[in-house]
């Protein structure tokens, strides 16, 4: 469904992205997995289109969106969440969802202004956009809480609503569990199975192995930007490349 | 030919004003991110004390010069203290209006304590050199002299200081700095007091050649914030560049274009920069 | 989008009493500090679009008041044009000049924009100020015909006062439908963070311009109507003290609420009128004021007002109100960039 060639990325001298051929497919959950630094968040801002890749191509269904810009992405079926939620936290959740169906509709500066018939019911549509998100993630009571008030892991399926109201095809979670308990981690991999059979297609970035290894259907490793394996979850705990990135990653960094 | 030559040295003493300007407003962008606003208005506070250090207490110019750096580190160090630091986490967009209201601030302050005559130091040193056919004032070698000086002193002082070092560092990551344990709060300290200190030098120097009067500070201010975008903000070597470009273009082009519009020149030029290159001519690329 | 309940019932209480008072009263000093205050206050509440709710501050809008006016004036002077088409020219081409501005300028992100914008506001300054051929340069643009509508002439203070209330409640009103639409909210989301409207498929630079547009179109609108009020110019109208003026009205009032540039407008040029023997003293209160709202108010009066509103339990919202629902203000956080009120 989303597919990348030789994608690559770098920042001044550094390479944070080498090369990596990437493939999402419909209906599956992928997870890219990988040490800090591997250049997983800056793989997610090449395929939602937030940078532009030094080189390589990314195609979606079968076109290429290679130097699509990140509004262009979401239009066409990309969304994505962020490590930090970036919600506006002197807003309601409500307030800070209506936003979310924007790219839906049409309205512009006169129809607000005179408030036509149209941009009524382009209101309407994102208000009730906003309530059918929160319930499916539940957290429909909080509609009216101001995001400062809830807790970290309301935010997060806060940020997952925002992301499913752009109505995607491809939704990329980047650590959709990062700071959160052990509890609120298994009710989170609760939604996104339910965001699965619901027929979306999951891209997760996260570092919480044992929800990854029961939630994936795929995995990628990255190490230092480029991909060092790729297959099922059985393939890659047994794969001895990762084990060694992983384990002579985490030793070392135990050592001091 | 020699009228090119003359207008040379006075592109460069122009120069080296704005390079010591652009130098202090790059620091501080560097280290806290907050394009100063005021920063030119030290520079005025600057000029204001030499001028009444001697005129009206007698002290002679390099005494004077010495106490008026002196003073502005001061007043750097309670500004960095009082006003921005307690903005340092709020929005950018808080910090830039609080440094627009310390600019109404001290020029509102200016004007009434001391009006908005202008006055003029005599230069102790007014004699006149002749090097290589060229007619130079003193006080005009001085200001270049003095300026490459302190450019050398801070460019030692950053490379060769555990401090300067700190600062340096913090410059390019400030998070990074953290992690390893710099104190965050002694380094912008350290830089509001040298960019205040850089500027009252600059003023002290330019004061004999340029007239002294509280909205002074406000051309300088805008010409030193065009140099460091030219330079790239935060880019030290980029605003002494930048410094003497600006300058020498100035000098040169209002000879001989027109010099009613002399002061556009800056501006003008710094549209189309920002025009070609939106984030300056030397900046890197942003992650 | 919610009102705090009874605010519309003072915001048609205020509009009646603005009505009513050239009938209550002919003193034309009060009269004139009102029409100062409406011009000036369309103009900071353009201001207040760009910077309060699409996060970019932009310092050249005294620039863009200066076209507005100096067009109106020209084409009333020299070219003899009547009233209404060169309103409507002015705001039109005060608009045009922004929106090559805007194209230009917001591309550059936080800072630069700010500074960019501080430069453009001193070039148009100076394009006004040397440009005499044209503008008159310093001996300022005399002489501008009475504004006139038809066989309606603008001649005295009580009819200029009916004008520009009208333009002022026309222009407030449009804020308003702005501010309480999917279009404010797409400049908040942009103020809030730029990443994330893009990622939602917002189209950043678009909104942009739209905002900047719209307000210098409001500024324009002020200066064209400050030129047909006082009848001569001077270039300083366009000068950058003057942007920082309107910044100033903006922060008391409360940068990024609706009704903040009016609260602020209103109440700084009062005082300022109040201490006119103090002259000099002026920016020595206002600038630690600046310094000081930035630190403890960061939305103005009007933001403190919403918070204090905010805090009565009776102003839950409705959840049964569909109208009504899920917009509880949020102005707790210390950001200048974020809150929005209505109060």
């Amino acid at each position: 469904m989303l597919r990348t060639e030789k994608l690559s990325k770098y920042f001044g001298g550094n390479q944070a992205v080498n090369s990596v051929d990437f493939q999402i497919n419909q209906g599956e959950i992928t997870a890219i997995i990988g040490p800090n630094g591997a250049g997983k968040t800056t793989f997610f801002n090449l395929i939602s289109g937030l940078h532009p890749p030094t080189s390589g191509k990314i195609f979606f269904e079968g076109e290429e969106v290679t130097n699509k810009r990140s509004y262009e992405m979401a239009k066409m079926g990309i969304a994505r969440t962020f490590q930090t939620t970036k919600l506006f936290a002197g807003a309601t959740v409500m307030e800070n969802l209506m936003i979310g169906h924007r790219l839906r509709t049409k309205s512009g500066f006169w129809g607000a202004v005179i408030r036509s018939q149209r941009y009524r019911n382009e209101e309407r549509a994102c208000r009730e956009k906003a309530l059918q998100v929160l319930e499916f993630v539940g957290a429909s009571a909080l509609a009216n809480r101001s995001v400062a008030s809830i807790s970290q892991e309301e935010q997060k399926r806060v940020a997952i609503a925002l992301a499913l109201s752009t109505d995607p095809k491809i939704v990329l979670l980047d650590e959709p569990a990062g700071g959160i308990n052990a509890d609120e981690t298994s009710n989170l991999a609760e939604l996104i199975t339910k965001m699965k059979n619901a027929g979306l297609t999951i891209c997760i970035i996260e570092h919480k192995m044992q929800m990854i290894m029961k939630l994936a259907d795929r995995i990628m490793v990255l190490n230092q930007g480029i991909k060092i394996a790729e297959g099922t979850p059985d393939e890659i705990s047994r794969n001895e490349t990762v084990i060694e990135a992983y384990l002579g990653g985490g030793a070392h960094a135990q050592a001091h | 030919m020699d009228l090119f030559f003359q207008q040379i040295v006075n592109g460069l003493v122009l120069g080296s004003i704005y390079s010591l300007v652009a130098l202090g407003i790059t620091l501080i962008y560097g280290i806290m991110h907050l394009p100063n606003f005021a920063h030119g208005h030290l520079y005025m506070l600057g000029a204001y004390v030499t001028f009444f250090l001697i005129t009206d207490y007698g002290l002679s110019y390099w005494p004077a010069i010495l106490f008026a750096v002196a003073i502005l580190v001061v007043i750097g160090m309670l500004l960095e203290r009082l006003v921005f630091r307690p903005l340092h986490h709020a929005p950018h967009i808080n910090s830039m209006i609080a440094s627009i209201g310390v600019m109404l601030f001290i020029e509102a302050i200016a004007r009434k304590m001391w009006g908005s005559d202008y006055r003029r130091l005599d230069s102790p040193y007014d004699g006149i050199i002749d090097l290589f056919g060229l007619n130079i004032t003193e006080q005009r070698l001085l200001v270049i002299v003095s300026a490459v000086v302190l450019m050398i002193g801070l460019h030692l002082f950053l490379k060769r200081t555990v401090i300067g070092s700190t600062i340096e560092a913090m410059a390019q990551n400030r998070e990074g700095a953290f992690l390893v344990g710099i104190n965050a709060n002694k380094v912008s300290l350290m830089t509001f007091a040298i960019a205040s200190g850089l500027a009252a030098a600059a003023a002290s120097l330019a004061a004999p050649i340029n007239l002294v009067y509280p909205s002074m500070g406000a051309m300088v201010n805008l010409k030193a914030f065009v140099i460091i975008v030219l330079g790239g903000m935060g880019s030290i070597p980029g605003a002494v560049i930048g410094g003497y470009i600006l300058g020498l273009a100035e000098s040169i082009s209002g000879t001989y274009i027109n010099s009613e519009y002399k002061d556009l020149a800056a501006f003008v030029l710094l549209i189309l920069i920002l025009t070609v290159r939106p984030t300056g001519l030397f900046a890197k690329e942003a992650r | 989008m919610r009102f705090v309940p009874g605010s519309k019932w003072v915001v048609a209480a205020l509009f009646f009493v603005a009505l009513a008072i050239p009938l209550l009263t002919d003193n034309s000093y009060y009269l004139n500090m009102l029409i100062m205050v409406f011009i000036w206050s369309i103009a900071v509440s353009g201001m207040n679009i760009i910077a309060g709710y699409a996060g970019q501050l932009s310092l050249a809008h005294a620039g863009f008041f200066g076209i507005g006016a100096y067009t109106l004036g020209l084409l009333m002077v020299k070219a003899q044009m009547s009233f209404l088409v060169s309103l409507a020219v002015s705001v039109v081409l005060t608009g045009m000049v922004g929106a090559v501005v805007g194209m230009i300028s917001l591309r550059l992100k936080g800072h630069y924009f700010a500074i960019f914008s501080l430069c453009m506001g001193v070039i148009l300054s100076l394009v006004i100020e040397k440009w005499e051929s044209l503008t008159e340069g310093v001996r300022g643009l005399l002489g501008i015909p009475v504004p006139k509508i038809g066989s309606v002439e603008f001649s005295t203070l009580t009819s200029q006062y009916y004008l520009i209330l009208f333009f002022f409640v026309l222009a407030m009103f449009v804020n308003r439908q702005i501010i309480h639409s999917l279009v404010g909210r797409t400049f908040i989301s942009i103020r809030n963070s730029e990443e994330l409207a893009e990622s939602l498929g917002i189209h950043a630079m678009k909104s942009k311009m739209l905002a900047f547009v719209y307000s210098t179109v409001l500024a324009g609108l002020a200066g064209a109507l400050y030129a047909g009020y006082l009848r001569f110019l001077g270039p300083e109208i366009a000068s950058i003290e003057h942007a920082f003026e309107m910044l100033l009205y903006l922060l008391v009032g409360g940068i990024g609420t609706l009704w903040g540039p009016v609260v602020g407008t209103a109440l700084v040029m009062t005082l300022m009128q109040w201490l006119q023997s103090w002259q000099d003293y002026r920016m020595i209160i206002f600038g630690p004021i600046l310094v000081l709202i930035v630190m403890f108010l960061p939305h103005g009066i009007m933001g403190a007002f919403a918070q204090l509103k905010k805090n009565q339990p009776s102003v839950l919202p409705d959840t049964t109100d569909d109208k009504n629902r899920g917009i509880e203000r949020g102005v707790n956080d210390r950001r200048l960039a974020g809150g929005e009120s209505d109060a």
